[in-house]
């Protein structure tokens, strides 16, 4: 009963060119059979099921039946597959198909833009989800062609543009038909990014965590839509809305990526599908963590060309170990059971999936999983059964090959889409291999044909001597060129029995018959042992994955230090002599004499430990640190954008630093919240952050926030004045108090993230610590916070905060420092570097910082300029980078001194901290051991081993013949305030 | 009224005096003599319990204070703290800029790429803030270098208590600066090229134009010189041994590349500026007498994988290999953090340099290098009395304090714009 339904649905749909209703005026209106029987192949129906001489039987692009036994109707073409293999054709869920890739709107140097260009749709033109690319989708014959050489059938394409791009659409590879039958699916997943739309010149987003933050908004925004509380129509919103049940797919691009847009999906309950970058090797345990399913490319790099040592110096280490480590991604993945499916995106050449998808292989990516990662589970993510399997009723969408699909020596012959064939290698082509006696015109050689399909190639010789030939075999004809001197010698001819025969023609012209008679098979072994099958080494992970990380993550240790001079930086105390037990992360004693069982005892004799050193001010360790793109940016978070990979986490705990706070840049008067870490070199993200942080939030005054040094285009942005910045804070603060009021009351409002984080300054639940320079504009934000009723927290930089350090004591405010920087900027002429000892002097917490990565990790001697600077005793200034900014940063319950029952955070000095001779030679955090000056050095040697190997393994590359790209330095920004 | 008037004349001459520099010290006349000091002589050595008398400009002893030896003038009692050399930064851009991010105030890098006629003394500001604030560190000397292009222009020597650029001179055009073409060079992102660093194709490209540049130069120089030509006449210096010439340069195959056009161009006194690496060259620097002009020590390691204290070393590397070396200055927020210098040597002291040759690098090394060693770096007799007292350790911020400080004999004010505000907002509290 179903098949006589299925049989006359399909006749309603029979003419695969025009459509049935469509009038005809170049001929007769007549139909084709499209009936297909494939008969004695191994037939993939899934990566799980296979049927071994199976029959799979094709009917107007779909499949009818699949199996042992399909009764094959008469009017069936039948194809003998004897020996051959079909597999469902692969699916790239992540495509571009078609669809043209914007241009960039506009040059350098222009105005920037504030608002959206789009009207009536959301605030932000990045905001997109209404983009539907059935408008601008082009079937790309071209690039079909090379997709369905790699073994594409269906690609689900998307115009890549803006942070919600829109919907994609399913299409299938048919060069064979048109768009009324090929596009599968109008509306098929919804498309996110981090990046932003190159077809408006919105400023905002100008950062990742400015992105995420937008994100959030749009979802908060289309609920309070759904909810039917906007007064206007909202084209993007309601797109957004009705598109919610699409499989969302974000192209976040690797690891800190994908964990930052999982990180969004979970909080508003969607489970993106993740473009990852792959490297997600580097910490695998992360990747699982989300849930997700990922797509992932297989754009594996090049070797570097390291035959020039000069250059090759430059090379890191990581992006060395990158392309040893690379090719294991998708085995990696497999072997931790998180689903994945394969894509071309980022592949310079199509050409290379095959190649790659086969080094991914060799590192252990098992054969099913593989094509799983081509045909079901794309489909799973699309929610679309209907391609990546060859079950009935499942488009006819197949590959025929010589045997199995992911081995080199493997022929793809044709790539069946809609029931339509594509021939990618003629399948008929006899196989001619072997060795044959070759005579032409009384002369005789030995031809060693090898290969197989289309790629046969001869190799001739007259006895020992190799013969300077060509050689072609295509339908069925043999055409050869044999060269010896000047005397051409042109051969045609066809197979004939174990014979080829044909007719010569000679370098006069003259005619006459050769024949290459058959005598034994090749040697396949001979050939084999060219081969180098050796599988290289694959170096570990470290982490973080590059030089100087840990191979295993340091743990809490019971640490002895016995007899040290100890800096407690509690009532500027000196303990000669001392001793200190660090236990379960915690200090667990101080005194004389002490001992524990099983504890690893440091001689501290001579040296000095204190408390570790904090950064109230740092840019390192971060992703991004300005969002530009409004005067307010409360809504942001560095914590969204943490970068655990960063080497000056190291270099700072090689300078005893043990937390920081990463600020948000001074773009904007309102900047974004802090992100407050411990230097536990080699966590991710999530462990470097403190537990029940702090919440802080920057702000920033001065010639940044009014953009006096950014250009003349840039001169638009309210606030150009210290003026109008008095006006931004009291209007955001009034707005927040408001908004506070409507939230608590009960009535419906909308959530608005950049007000929340507002209102929680208000309510004193977040602290502000504010980049300042000049008293006026410090007296006034003082001022403004005394009209809301809170305090300043901090001011950061505070060069002229001697000037008012009186008012900064009665406010409350505390003052966190550079020792000495100035005239860099016009509002710096008048900093000094007594400015620390005077705020100190007038009882305001004075602490110093470093805004840069290179002081951050010498702090103790900046530290020690107060000494030098206005007097204050070596205690005092010790304070200003522990205790201090402890306090400032409410951590001085936690850490910031040598005390009983706080965070073993400390550092053992090899001579008084505040000397410029003295090194930090240990730093524990947590009472585990993050830096060692000792394993310091077994590092360099372990590095420079790792360099000599993969050196050696890339010269091995270079010399085999493999391709090589030019050596590259890795840049990394570094930060400072005022970075963009 | 009355009041009212003087209160605002007392005003303005205090504002005034705010505004306007220090006052340069006039000649010596007073002969000085110091007692007790530990003596850093500049030059490796060090004398305890020391003696230096010094009259009219210049040092007439150097010894221990055991001698029985009739004192000059005033005697400075200094017992249990240091005396110094004045130190010499290499390589500044002092007095050539006042606020970095004010352009009117910025004359550091002139328009052009050959520019060996360009002369950094003319421009130098006796009057800058910034200038001021080396003294009390104990930066006595400097050269002024401009910035920029390929060749930046010609540097002097000045001392740094003078009422205009006439009096500050030690050594006039004492060299010209080029900055050697960077082995590497980073993609244009927004051209749609990969950011990073990649081998710069233009490399030989660049120094065969400076090549050019040097055979046009000697050409002319060689011809009736019917027509003057400004820049090629300038570089007569370096090409007759009598001005250096100052190679910005770093990593072994810049450096490399450097000596050996240099030297097959003629030019006679070379100076390696920056060189990272350069140990790694030492014998084509020795065998040539070529010196280094060092970075500061605070720098960040060059590669992701580089040592985290490989730049804390490199003087202690050079100083190994047998290589002359110096301390200069150059990068970001120079001028401001020159007064830093002593800093950067005590963290080369830090990180393997001996102490003393860590004082060297920033006197009697700097002092050969720049050609001024007739004169200054080292306190021996006959040279010029420009040295300092300091409280304790010079090359350490804590004890880095200074007491009095001489330049040519005059006994320099260690006030600054900066140290006035210190004390006229001290007062501030102490009188509220």
């Amino acid at each position: 009963m179903k098949k006589i339904l299925f049989l006359l649905l399909s006749l309603c749909i029979s003419s695969s060119f025009a459509q049935e209703y469509f009038p005809t005026n170049t001929g007769v209106k007549s139909s084709k059979n499209n009936v297909y029987a494939f008969t004695n192949a191994t037939i993939y129906v899934t990566p799980n099921q296979t049927i071994k001489k199976g029959t799979l039987l094709v009917k107007d692009g779909k499949v009818v039946s699949v199996g042992k036994s399909v009764s094959i109707p008469t009017e069936a073409q039948t194809i003998d597959l004897e020996g051959k293999s079909i597999y469902p054709s692969f699916v790239d869920v992540y495509a571009t198909f078609g669809i043209e890739k914007p241009k960039r709107q506009g040059g350098r140097g222009q105005r920037p833009q504030y608002d959206a260009a789009r009207k009536g749709y959301y605030w932000n033109d990045h905001i997109r989800p209404d983009i539907n690319p059935t408008s601008e989708f082009k079937f790309d014959d071209k690039k079909a062609k090379e997709l369905l050489a790699a073994g594409f059938g269906a690609v689900n394409t998307h115009l890549e543009d803006g942070i919600m791009q829109g919907n994609g659409m399913l299409v299938a590879l048919n060069p064979n038909n048109t768009d009324a039958y090929r596009i599968l699916d109008k509306k098929s997943g919804n498309y996110l990014s981090f990046s932003k739309s190159v077809k408006s010149r919105q400023s905002y987003p100008t950062s990742r965590m400015g992105a995420m933050a937008l994100l959030r908004q749009t979802y908060l925004d289309a609920d309070w839509y759904a909810n039917g509380n906007a007064k206007n129509t909202d084209l993007a919103l309601e797109a957004l809305n009705n598109n919610k049940n699409l499989p969302q797919i974000f192209n976040a691009g690797g690891y800190l990526d994908n964990l930052r847009a999982d990180k969004i999906g979970d909080e508003f309950g969607i489970q993106y599908t993740i473009l990852g970058g792959g490297n997600e090797y580097e910490r695998i345990n992360d990747i699982k963590a989300t849930n997700a399913t990922y797509i992932l490319p297989i754009n594996f790099r090049k070797a570097y060309d390291v035959s020039n040592p000069f250059l090759t110096d430059k090379i890191a280490l990581s992006d060395m170990r990158a392309w040893n480590q690379e090719p294991s991604n998708p085995a990696v993945f497999a072997n931790n059971k998180i689903p994945f499916a394969l894509t071309t995106h980022d592949l310079k050449n199509v050409k290379d999936f095959s190649t790659n998808l086969q080094k991914a292989i060799a590192r252990g990516l098992d054969k099913t999983t593989a094509l799983e990662a081509l045909t079901t589970i794309p489909a799973t993510i699309l929610k679309n059964n209907k391609i990546g399997n060859l079950k009935a009723g499942s488009y006819a969408n197949f590959l025929i090959t010589s045997g199995d699909i992911f081995d080199s020596k493997t022929t793809l012959f044709e790539n069946w889409v809609q029931g339509a064939k594509n021939v990618i290698n003629p399948m008929d082509i006899k196989d001619i291999t072997g060795n044959y006696t070759l005579n032409v015109n009384g002369s005789t050689y030995t031809m060693a044909i090898t290969g197989s399909g289309a790629k046969q190639a001869a190799e001739i010789k007259k006895g020992e001597e190799k013969i300077n030939s060509n050689f072609s075999f295509a339908n069925d004809w043999v055409n050869i060129t044999l060269r010896e001197g000047d005397n051409f010698t042109r051969l045609t001819g066809q197979l004939d029995n174990k014979q080829i025969k044909g007719t010569a023609i000679d370098n006069n012209g003259n005619e006459s018959k050769w024949a290459a008679t058959y005598t034994s098979k090749i040697d396949e072994k001979k050939k084999d042992k060219k081969k180098d099958d050796k599988t290289p080494e694959v170096f570990g992970v470290s982490f973080p994955n590059i030089g100087y990380g840990n191979a295993a993550k340091p743990q809490k240790e019971t640490i002895l230090i016995k007899n040290a001079t100890v800096w407690t930086s509690e009532n500027n105390e000196v303990l000669n002599n001392t001793d200190v037990l660090i236990k379960d992360g915690k200090i667990s004693k101080i005194g004389s004499n002490l001992s524990s069982r099983g504890a690893k005892v440091i001689d501290g004799t001579g040296k000095y430990l204190t408390a570790g050193i904090i950064d109230e001010h740092s840019h390192i360790a971060a992703s991004a640190i300005n969002e530009s793109g409004h005067n307010s940016s409360a809504e942001v978070t560095i914590e969204d954008v943490i970068n655990p990979n960063d080497i000056n986490i190291y270099r700072n705990i090689a300078g005893g630093v043990t937390s920081i706070q990463i600020l948000h840049g001074s773009a904007n008067p309102i900047g974004g919240r802090s992100a407050i870490i411990k230097l536990k070199w080699g966590e991710n993200a999530d462990g470097l952050l403190y537990n029940n942080t702090p919440k802080f939030i920057k702000f920033a005054l001065g010639e940044n926030v009014k953009q006096s040094n950014w250009g003349d285009s840039n001169t638009i942005r309210f606030p150009q004045t210290r003026m109008g910045v008095e006006q931004v804070y009291i209007d955001y603060f009034q707005r927040a108090k408001e908004y506070d009021v409507k939230k608590k009351s009960g009535q419906p409002y909308r959530k608005d993230i950049e007000l929340e984080t507002l209102a929680e300054i208000i309510n004193k639940e977040r602290f502000i610590s504010c980049h300042s320079y000049v008293q006026s504009e410090i007296n006034m934000l003082m001022k403004v916070a005394e009209q809301f009723n809170f305090n300043i927290n901090t001011f950061t930089h505070i060069l002229e905060g001697y000037k008012l350090a009186d008012k900064m004591k009665e406010h409350g405010v505390g003052g966190s420092t550079f020792s000495d920087w100035w005239a860099y900027k016009y509002e710096v002429n008048d900093a000094i570097p007594y400015n620390a000892a005077i705020m100190h002097n007038q009882g305001v917490t004075v602490a110093i910082n470093s805004d840069d990565a290179e002081m951050s990790r010498r702090l103790n001697q900046e530290a020690a300029k107060l000494i030098k600077y206005g007097g204050m005793s070596e205690q005092e200034a010790w304070a200003t980078v522990t205790i201090n900014p402890a306090k400032l940063l409410h951590l001085n319950d936690r850490t910031g001194s040598i005390k009983v029952g706080k965070d073993a955070d400390v550092v053992l000095w090899s001579g008084n901290p505040l000397s410029v001779y003295s090194k930090a030679e240990k730093t524990i955090i947590d009472g585990a051991m993050y830096f060692d000056i000792e394993k310091d050095l077994e590092k360099r040697k372990a590095i420079k081993a790792e360099r000599a190997k993969l050196i050696n393994m890339m010269l091995q590359e270079k010399l085999k013949g493999g391709k090589t790209q030019a050596p590259k330095k890795k840049t990394q920004k570094l930060f400072h305030c005022d970075t963009e | 009224m009355k009041i009212k008037l003087i209160y605002s004349l007392v005003c303005f001459l205090f504002l005034g005096n705010m505004l306007a520099q220090q006052t340069p010290a006039p000649k010596q006349t007073q002969d000085y003599s110091i007692e007790g000091a530990t003596a850093h002589l500049g030059n490796g050595e060090v004398i305890e319990n020391s003696l230096i008398m010094f009259s009219k400009g210049k040092i007439e002893f150097v010894g221990s204070a055991k001698m029985k030896i009739a004192r000059m003038g005033t005697v400075i009692n200094a017992r249990g703290k240091h005396v110094y050399p004045g130190f010499i930064a290499a390589n500044t851009s002092l007095g050539l800029a006042e606020i970095d991010a004010v352009r009117a105030t910025r004359d550091v890098d002139e328009v052009g790429t050959m520019l060996p006629h360009i002369r950094s003394i003319i421009a130098y500001n006796t009057e800058s803030k910034v200038v001021e604030t080396m003294r009390p560190n104990g930066v006595l000397m400097a050269q002024v270098a401009p910035r920029g292009g390929v060749i930046s222009g010609t540097s002097s020597v000045v001392q740094l208590d003078a009422w205009n650029w006439e009096d500050a001179s030690i050594k006039t055009d004492d060299g010209i600066h080029m900055n050697w073409p960077n082995a590497f060079s980073r993609g244009r992102w927004w051209m749609g090229e990969d950011p990073g660093l990649k081998p710069n194709k233009d490399y030989q490209k660049s120094i065969e134009e400076f090549k050019d540049f040097f055979a046009n130069a000697k050409s002319y120089l060689a011809s009736n010189k019917s027509t003057k030509n400004l820049p090629y006449e300038s570089l007569q210096g370096v090409l007759n041994g009598s001005q250096k010439m100052f190679v910005h340069v770093s990593g072994k195959k810049g450096i490399t590349d450097a000596v050996n056009t240099c030297k097959e161009l003629g030019i006679k006194n070379i100076v390696i500026v920056r060189g990272q690496e350069a140990e790694k060259v030492a014998d084509l620097l020795n065998a040539n007498n070529i010196p280094v002009i060092l970075e500061r020590a605070h720098r960040l390691p060059n590669g992701e994988d580089t040592d985290y204290d490989r730049p804390y070393r490199a003087a202690k590397l050079l100083a190994d290999a047998g290589i002359l070396v110096g301390l200069g200055m150059e990068g970001e927020m120079e001028r401001m953090s020159t007064r830093n210098l002593p800093f950067y040597a005590g963290t080369y002291a830090a990180y393997g340099l001996d102490k003393e040759k860590a004082v060297q690098l920033i006197t009697g090394n700097n002092a050969k290098i720049l050609g001024i060693d007739d004169k200054v770096g080292t306190l021996e007799v006959g040279k010029d009395a420009t040295l300092f007292i300091s409280e304790g350790d010079a090359l350490d911020m804590r004890t880095n304090i200074l007491n009095e400080a001489f330049i040519q004999g005059r006994k320099i004010s260690l006030e600054s714009h900066q140290t006035k505000l210190w004390k006229r907002y001290s007062d501030k509290y102490k009188n509220q």
